[in-house]
């Protein structure tokens, strides 16, 4: 690994992110990166954070359109609560604060604790969970369904309304439309290695993949020998549509794992196309890469959110973030 | 203190139980603060020491970090209470169940830190309390743990070691032993979950796979109970 000792890998980056992002404050110490013209007078501000790891999720999705601040982990462990009360505290222009949180026990519970202390200090807060990935059953026999590649939509459109000057309601109501009008499915190719552990988190041997597998690395529904693209196509996007079967038209998140070339992805990108319009779902937009990612994990995720036209206006407004930018 | 006590318990007589309560009941009687810092300290060796093995089992059914979490979390406790170390049991358990808050992550952090901070809460500032006291704060404590968790006994949590172990502590049979009889029953309460399906927690996406394995957090909640007995020793 490209580290230095493992203890140090989240504040090397967030001086990594400093040096490289002088649009955004970064806070090594206390672990919060925020965009530099905060708090923006009389605009909603929008809160996330989550475990490291799944970069450029959440940290390089921060500036004008989209995240207000992002409050990183531990790898794969949640924020504390003292981050998202500082990083609130830091956005709110009086106009009251969004957090998105993705459904894992630890964020929850750290945001929900975070929520009560900003409250008590004065600061309007909304929350919207995301639990988009499809491979995990909700129910009261699991934690819920998995927060993944719909991240992406919600901060990015409900960062549109917000920066649009939309009222903290209007904007919690927007996030809330694109979490249920989400979902996911994700297969490794490969299992990913911890800083900490120095090695994989889990066995997947040669030649097999594990099918709807979570971002850092959680068994999915079950494990095949290897497949082609195609196939992998066919499996991931017919078990999202299972679960959402769109009414309207779609944007389309083909996601890597973050050790999956780009050359592959897009190849896998034309399979999922191919898949859609032999369903009858049209594509409105689409976007490949790296955006959630699970460390040196191979493998790609599907994410479909059926956009209405409001959404799709919110989604092609101006952004400008480290890891998303058009029309700015 | 309040009828809070019996939440999480079947135990039909828990908060009046007093297991040393003929053993004079004087000021110098129970335990002090000194004792619980004794505790917490006892408590970040046992988790540094078996840090490693509480990351293998977490690499099993969940994500691989349980183990440097709750070190990095009582290490910063050792470090807090060493630094300013409180008068009071209560006083000691709160700070803490704060450091855990503020340095943990995940869901051990707010688990572990409810635990300790709602446990201290129930002592209020007595400078000493009995061994029954205890036993009623602490299942204040898994009770506050259970309602933050969403998790009942036989989910597959620590609330499978916690609530034995803190009921152990106060049953009027356990006046003989009740660090012993408390340790016996969490490590039992750790050791049972093995045969469990997960329920809550990253392991729940398992299912059925998650069956054979101990749960980790479980695991650690029985050190909190075996480094107890040590101390009382």
């Amino acid at each position: 690994m490209l580290i230095n000792v493992p203890d140090t890998v989240v504040a090397d980056a967030l001086r990594g992110m400093a040096a490289t992002h002088p649009e955004l404050t970064v806070d090594v110490e206390g672990r919060v990166i925020v965009r530099r013209d905060a708090p923006v007078a009389g605009k909603v501000a929008l809160v996330s954070g989550g475990g490291s790891g799944h970069e450029p999720l959440h940290g390089g999705f921060v500036g004008t359109g989209m995240l207000d601040a992002a409050c990183p982990g531990e790898v794969f462990t949640s924020p504390v609560p003292h981050q998202m009360v500082k990083a609130a505290a830091a956005v709110d222009s009086g106009q009251g604060v969004l957090f998105v949180v993705k459904n894992y026990t630890g964020d929850v519970l750290n945001f929900d604790m975070a929520m009560e202390l900003a409250e008590d200090e004065g600061v309007r807060v909304a929350k919207v969970l995301v639990d988009d990935d499809v491979a995990v059953t909700d129910s009261t026999h699991t934690a819920g369904r998995r927060g993944t590649g719909a991240t992406l939509f919600v901060e990015k459109i409900a960062g549109a309304a917000a920066e649009e000057g939309a009222p903290l309601e209007r904007v919690e109501a927007i996030a809330r439309q694109v979490n249920a009008s989400s979902r996911s499915f994700g297969v490794a190719l490969s299992a990913c290695s911890t800083p900490a552990k120095g090695g994989p988190t889990f066995a997947l041997p040669d030649g097999e993949l594990e099918l709807g597998v979570g971002i850092h690395g959680e068994p999915g529904r079950e494990r095949r020998p290897m497949m082609t693209s195609r196939e992998i196509a066919d499996f991931s996007v017919d078990a999202v549509l299972e679960d959402l079967r769109p009414t309207n038209p779609v944007l389309l998140l083909v996601g890597g794992a973050g050790a999956t070339p780009l050359l592959e992805l897009y190849g896998f990108a034309a399979e999922v196309h191919r898949v859609l319009a032999e369903r009858g779902v049209p594509v409105l937009r689409s976007l490949v890469g790296n955006y959630v990612t699970s460390l040196d994990m191979a493998g790609c995720a599907v994410t479909l959110c059926q956009a209405d036209e409001e959404l799709l206006r919110l989604w092609d407004a101006p952004v400008r973030t480290p890891a998303l930018r058009w029309g700015l | 203190m309040s009828g809070t006590a019996s939440a999480s318990n079947s135990d039909p007589s828990p908060a009046r139980a007093h297991p040393d309560a003929g053993s004079g009941g004087g000021p110098d009687e129970g335990l002090d603060a000194a004792f619980f810092l004794r505790w917490l300290a006892a408590v970040a060796a046992a988790v540094d020491r078996e840090a490693d093995h509480l990351t293998e089992l977490d690499a099993a059914i969940g994500d691989a970090d349980h183990g440097s979490n709750l070190r990095r979390g009582f290490t910063a406790v050792a470090t807090a209470l060493d630094a300013d170390p409180p008068g009071t049991p209560g006083a000691v358990l709160a700070l803490a169940g704060r450091q855990l808050i503020s340095t943990v992550g995940g869901a051990s952090g707010p688990l572990y830190g409810t635990l300790l901070r709602r446990t201290g809460k129930e002592l209020g500032d007595a400078r000493r309390v009995s061994v029954a006291e205890l036993g009623a704060a602490l299942r204040a404590g898994v009770a506050a743990v259970a309602q933050l968790g969403g998790s009942a006994p036989g989910d597959k949590t620590m609330l499978d070691a916690l609530v034995p172990g803190a009921d152990a502590l106060g049953a009027p049979d356990a006046a003989g032993d009740p660090f012993g009889a408390a340790r016996a029953a969490a490590e039992e309460g750790a050791r049972a979950t093995e045969a469990l399906r997960a329920r809550k927690g990253r392991a729940s996406y398992l299912g059925e796979r998650s069956v054979g394995h101990l749960d980790p957090g479980a695991s650690s909640s029985a050190l909190l109970f075996a480094t107890l007995a040590e101390v009382a020793r």
